[in-house]
């Protein structure tokens, strides 16, 4: 028998394209929460812009039939709040942190609501009919890296060029290093003929719109459907992949599909029967959160400005 | 200016710059130039007004008062930007570099020479070539900025000011952080800055660097200028006394102060940062019952960092503090500011707002290292009657200028609010005081109450370890004089010993 | 640095100080606005949605009944948030410490069935205590002893404690019966005397008003207030003040974690009498917008506490009344958070007035 018979085998076949199935969504908010983070703006409101996204996105597509319609109106959802948070970060100098869990519990509630009015209280669950798988010839029958990457809806795809695009901003463009100037020494970047405040409001737009496209992935690509409070968190796990890809678009895609291939597994195991309570499995990504916090927290450099509030001429 | 070199007009005139905070004047009608090719020192002691003239033409203050002319045009600088636009090239005392950028990417991150959306970093990197090999300026232009030596970084600067077309460079104080052979590369690299025509105000309060490098020199003292000539037709000795004003003569030594055994030590300390540097190399410092210890020396020498090892707020790397307490010698190296306390030390930062003062009201921010004793609170419950009485008492010693206990602590002015922390620090006739810039910001009146409090504390026997940048409080007031260098102890002396040479030949690192 | 210190940029200082009680009122009002606007577009009057939730909330002794009782949990969550607050860390897991708080209070309560009240009753609120406290020690420890951001970390043990809960639920812990996820009945000695007769407020509600009592003296009249609040304004002073911060810090998780899971035993011996699944409707989160509403101040927390739970309460009725779903109350809770901080955008107008009109 074939040893490696079991890398063409369905539950093999089917683990890898779970995997990637889960890991798009946190790895879009991590790349999102890269580019508020990068400019120094701890960017808690993930979470809420994902949700956002998820259901402005499937609230389009059902309504309008099109699913790119929804997925850029989704995004658009993520970068209003984007917007809402760079008033607050940037303009009033809130705190970063409290702003964002405000608007997290505000878009729980925001979007049920929203859910309930459009499509009418315990109505049946709507569906919309996702992204298809899209098989690129040839590649897609390559063992592992068929499944894992050529068999996927097109949105896959699209977060997938979101990668080096997000790499070519960050290393090779003047905004991408205006950005790092934001946020490592906003004095000197003002000195330099940066706006610290255009900067900083720009990067969460930009949050918002790769935060809003992971929820839209969920709602449109994922599933085909909206439920509440779908996103369960992945807007905070979004930020220790943030934490384990050192900030870097390459390393923030390493880690997703760590974790998105702990879900994949712990979703195999509860098919399998394995024995193990399906709550215990459920759990593994959180777990895996936490140890990575442990593990990786004060390692690595950290931009030097996050979450300080910059004011032009500040007295002194 | 009639002092221009050549007949075009100068590229930086100042005429009667004058700058008020509230009612104190930081900067009285100053007139300044320089012109192409000049090195133009500005020297004065710390709070003379330098900085302020500084930013004033770096575009960080407008002046209440007074014109700015750039080549013979009357300008406003209401910005960084604006300052860069007319040519005006600021080497900060704290770079303003990106250290998770490379060197070519600091250069030109924010403006479009190298192109706008990508831009062309080899092209820079061989800009920047062109220019380290015109001055002697040589960097890696693809090094990470924060891997750079701290002289490597100034250059950078140097390098960023003149990529972005800096024909007058302003630096601050930028000697203040090279070691001494380092200096002499900067003066290199000034020189022929300035015979290729840029024009150059160098900020400093050293001597020997003024006489050695600059061709005219401005004197600016409280605010006001002194005087301007030129270097040649001045000396050291002329300038010290227009720096630190005529009237200065040292003071007597009152002191006889009767000192008795070591309160405090530090026995060979080391302390690297958390970046593995070494900023304390083996300082070994003993404070008597009844001595004050002068801690003197350029600003970032190390001693912060002893301060706050004496105080309790870092861990030596290697090395012991010692306290005596009755019982005889404790060693405290690795105990916390607490047990220090409990042992009879107190300590006066040097930034009250990030290591004193809390934003609460003066009641509270006065009780704040007294909150456990009784009767301020017994059996942990809090008796407000007792802490409003204890902080009446200490603001009235202390003549603490305010509306009333509740008045939050941080509305208060500088002064006062450092009457606040002085008077918590000596409220429990403290056996051991570590004081860091006690005087910083403060004005007359209250430099001489502080003054005072500190010699009745060492008349009454307590050991008192004094680090300050100001030479004339150090001299007022110490004993005992040690000058820090580099993370080391230079030399030590009495203060009948002390010469102001011999004290710069030290602060400049040379043993005597 | 870590992240965890990015984030400790002192909350309390954020929240309180400027705050005052005419811009919470302004910023409730403000978010009933709002809610209004979002009404008329549910295509309802919010008229008369607002007038059955009021009804609903405090119409009769009945309604205010459900609503103090429903202030219970959040005032304990609130004040937990509090605690965590003044000493400037985030602990965002209320929640999963008032369900293990909550299961374990309920565990003891079913193990020793025969215990006279008098016992059962303290046995259970120990344990609910004990077993949220140890739960979010963990949190702080993992904080200050690795340096991992108790933000994130207070929500990954959320869920992992929800889940833990659940699986307990459907395992071991499981009514007899065997049908739905939760535990049997808690006998008769473990429950709390009614308060109104005919009503479900019991005495909970009393042990709720001690709590914030206990934490208006501890913040303002004990010295471990004082060193806790001066922690969460400036840590760096209080080290040089002499205060031992670590140990401070950690006695704020775990006060911040016996509230919780105080919060989680009221609920169980108050409301369900036995232990289940879904316990919680997001008490520990809505503690925190509590928390800041109330100016992170035990008294504004119960007036807070109450106005929530009158929201949540009559939201139900307004639900039944006019057919607006009751998640428009969640909406208005964040809003009048996101108001309460936005305040500052006044101040900013004012200034650019004041600016055009010297």
């Amino acid at each position: 028998m074939n040893p490696l018979a079991f890398l063409t085998d369905p539950v093999t076949q089917g683990f890898l394209q779970a995997t990637t199935r889960l890991t798009i969504p946190i790895m879009l908010a991590a790349l999102g929460g890269m580019f508020a983070e990068r400019a120094g703006v701890l960017n808690i409101a993930l979470e809420g812009m994902m949700l956002a996204g998820a259901f402005v996105g499937f609230a389009v597509a059902y309504a309008s039939g099109s699913l790119w319609l929804g997925v850029g109106l989704g995004m658009m959802a993520g970068a209003i709040i984007g917007l809402a948070l760079a008033f607050y970060t940037v303009r009033l100098s809130s705190d970063q942190v409290v702003v964002g869990i405000a608007i997290n519990l505000t878009m729980i509630g925001a979007t049920s609501y929203a859910f309930r009015a459009v499509f009418g209280p315990g109505a049946a669950s709507p569906r919309v009919t996702p992204f298809p798988a899209l098989n690129i010839p040839f590649l897609s029958d390559i063992p592992i890296a068929g499944p894992l990457l050529f068999q996927q809806g097109i949105l896959v795809y699209a977060a997938f060029l979101l990668i080096p695009a997000s790499w070519i901003v960050m290393s090779r463009m003047s905004a991408g290093m205006a950005i790092t100037a934001v946020g490592e020494h906003p004095e000197a970047a003002e000195t330099l003929g940066i706006s610290v405040a255009r900067v900083r409001s720009l990067c969460l737009v930009a949050s918002g719109l790769i935060a809003g496209l992971g929820g839209a992935f969920l709602s449109l690509s994922a599933t085909g459907l909206f439920l509440d409070n779908m996103t369960a968190g992945r807007g905070y796990i979004a930020l220790a992949i943030l934490l384990l890809g050192r900030r870097n678009p390459w390393g923030i895609a390493a880690a997703a599909a760590l974790f998105g291939g702990a879900d994949a597994f712990q979703l195999r195991g509860q098919g399998l029967g394995s024995g193990i309570p399906y709550q215990f499995l459920v759990m593994l990504p959180y777990i895996l959160t936490i140890v990575v916090l442990i593990g990786f927290a004060g390692k690595g450099h950290n931009p030097a400005a996050l979450g300080r509030p910059f004011q032009r001429n500040r007295a002194e | 200016m009639s002092d221009s070199i050549g007949t075009e007009p100068a590229p930086l005139v100042l005429r009667r710059v004058t700058v008020r905070f509230g009612s104190f004047t930081a900067n009285d009608a100053i007139d300044f130039s320089v012109g192409r090719g000049e090195i133009h020192a500005l020297l004065g002691e710390n709070g003379a007004g330098k900085t302020t003239l500084m930013r004033v033409v770096a575009g960080l203050l407008v002046p209440q008062d007074g014109t700015i002319q750039i080549d013979g045009r009357v300008v406003r600088l209401t910005s960084p930007l604006d300052a860069a636009a007319h040519g005006i090239g600021m080497v900060h005392q704290h770079f303003m570099l990106i250290s998770t950028l490379s060197v070519a990417q600091n250069v030109c991150v924010g403006i479009a020479k190298a192109g706008r959306l990508f831009p062309n970093l080899s092209q820079v990197a061989r800009d920047l070539d062109e220019i380290g090999a015109r001055y002697g300026l040589h960097v890696d232009p693809h090094a990470l900025v924060g891997s750079l030596s701290v002289a490597s970084q100034q250059r950078v600067e140097i390098v960023k000011a003149l990529y972005r077309g800096a024909r007058i460079l302003v630096l601050d104080e930028p000697t203040a952080v090279l070691a001494p052979q380092e200096v002499e590369g900067l003066f290199r690299v000034l020189r022929m800055l300035a015979a290729a025509g840029t024009a150059i105000v160098f900020i400093s309060h050293k001597l020997g660097e003024v006489m050695a490098l600059s061709h005219r020199v401005s004197v600016l003292r409280d605010g006001r200028l002194v005087t301007t000539k030129a270097t040649a037709d001045t000396n050291p000795a002329e300038l010290a006394r227009l720096m630190i004003g005529e009237d200065l003569v040292l003071p007597q030594v009152d002191g006889k102060h009767a000192s008795g055994p070591v309160a405090i030590e530090t026995r060979s300390v080391h302390l690297r940062d958390e970046f593995g540097v070494p900023r304390l190399s083996d300082v070994s410092l003993a404070a008597r019952s009844g001595e004050i210890v002068g801690v003197a020396g350029v600003d970032g020498n190390g001693q912060q960092q002893l301060a706050e090892i004496l105080a309790g707020l870092q861990t030596p790397s290697s090395g012991s503090v010692i306290m005596t307490s009755p019982d005889g010698p404790i060693d405290v190296s690795h105990s916390g500011p607490g047990e220090r306390i409990a042992l009879g030390l107190s300590h006066i930062p040097e930034d009250r707002h990030r290591t004193a003062l809390v934003d609460m009201s003066i009641a509270d921010n006065a009780a704040l290292d007294s909150i456990d004793r009784p009767p301020l609170a017994r059996w942990g419950f809090l008796s407000h009657r007792a802490i409003r009485a204890f902080a009446a008492r200490l603001i009235a010693a202390n003549d603490v200028r305010c509306t009333g206990l509740d008045q939050p602590v941080m509305t208060l002015s500088g002064g006062n609010q450092q009457k606040v922390v002085l008077g918590r620090a000596l409220a429990h006739s403290p056996r051991v005081i570590v004081a860091v810039q006690p005087t910083r910001g403060l004005d007359l009146g209250a430099t001489v109450f502080v003054h005072r409090q500190l010699l009745a504390q060492c008349a009454a026997g307590a050991a008192i370890v004094l680090v300050s940048t100001e030479l004339d409080e150090v001299l007022a007031l110490s004993d005992r004089i040690v000058v820090m260098f580099a993370g080391r102890i230079v030399g030590s002396m009495t203060r009948a010993e002390v010469t102001l040479q011999r004290l710069g030949a030290m602060m400049t690192g040379q043993t005597a | 640095m870590s992240t965890s210190e990015a984030a400790n940029s002192a909350p309390s200082a954020a929240i309180a100080g400027s705050a005052e009680f005419v811009s919470s009122l302004l910023a409730v009002l403000l978010a009933l606005g709002v809610g209004a606007i979002l009404i008329i577009a549910w295509g309802a009057s919010p008229l008369t949605a607002y007038a059955a939730l009021l009804d609903g909330a405090f119409g009769s002794w009945n309604s205010l009944a459900e609503t103090l009782l429903r202030a219970i949990p959040l005032t304990f969550t609130g004040l937990a948030i509090t605690v965590a607050f003044r000493a400037g860390t985030f602990n965002l897991g209320a929640e999963g410490q008032l369900f293990l708080g909550a299961t374990a209070a309920t565990w003891i309560g079913l193990a020793l069935p025969s215990l006279p009240a008098p016992l059962l009753i303290p046995a259970m609120i120990a344990a609910a205590a004990v077993v949220g406290a140890l739960w979010s020690l963990l949190a702080g420890v993992l904080k200050l002893r690795f340096g991992a951001n108790e933000l994130i970390t207070t929500i990954m043990l959320n869920y992992i404690a929800i889940l833990f809960v659940s699986y307990l639920l459907r395992g071991p812990l499981q009514e007899a019966a065997g049908y739905l996820p939760q535990t049997e009945r808690l006998a008769a000695n473990a429950r709390f005397p009614a308060l109104i007769a005919g009503t479900r407020l019991n005495a909970g509600f009393l042990l709720a008003l001690l709590a914030v009592v206990l934490a208006h003296i501890a913040f303002w009249h004990t010295s471990w207030g004082f060193k806790l609040r001066v922690i969460g304004l400036n840590a760096r002073a209080a080290l040089n003040a002499g205060y031992n911060v670590t140990a401070i810090t950690l006695s704020a998780f775990l006060i911040s974690g016996v509230l919780a899971g105080l919060a989680g035993y009221m609920e169980v011996v108050g409301v369900q009498r036995r232990m289940i699944e879904n316990l919680s409707p997001g008490f520990g989160y809505t503690g925190i917008i509590v928390a800041l509403l109330g100016q992170t101040n035990p008294f504004g927390v119960l007036a807070a506490a109450i106005l929530f739970a009158g929201l949540q309460v009559g939201g139900s009725t307004m639900q039944t009344a006019s057919g607006v779903p009751s998640t428009l109350t969640t909406i208005i809770q964040g809003l009048v958070v996101l108001f309460v901080i936005g305040r500052g955008a006044v101040d900013l107008v004012l200034a650019h007035r004041a600016k055009r009109q010297p």
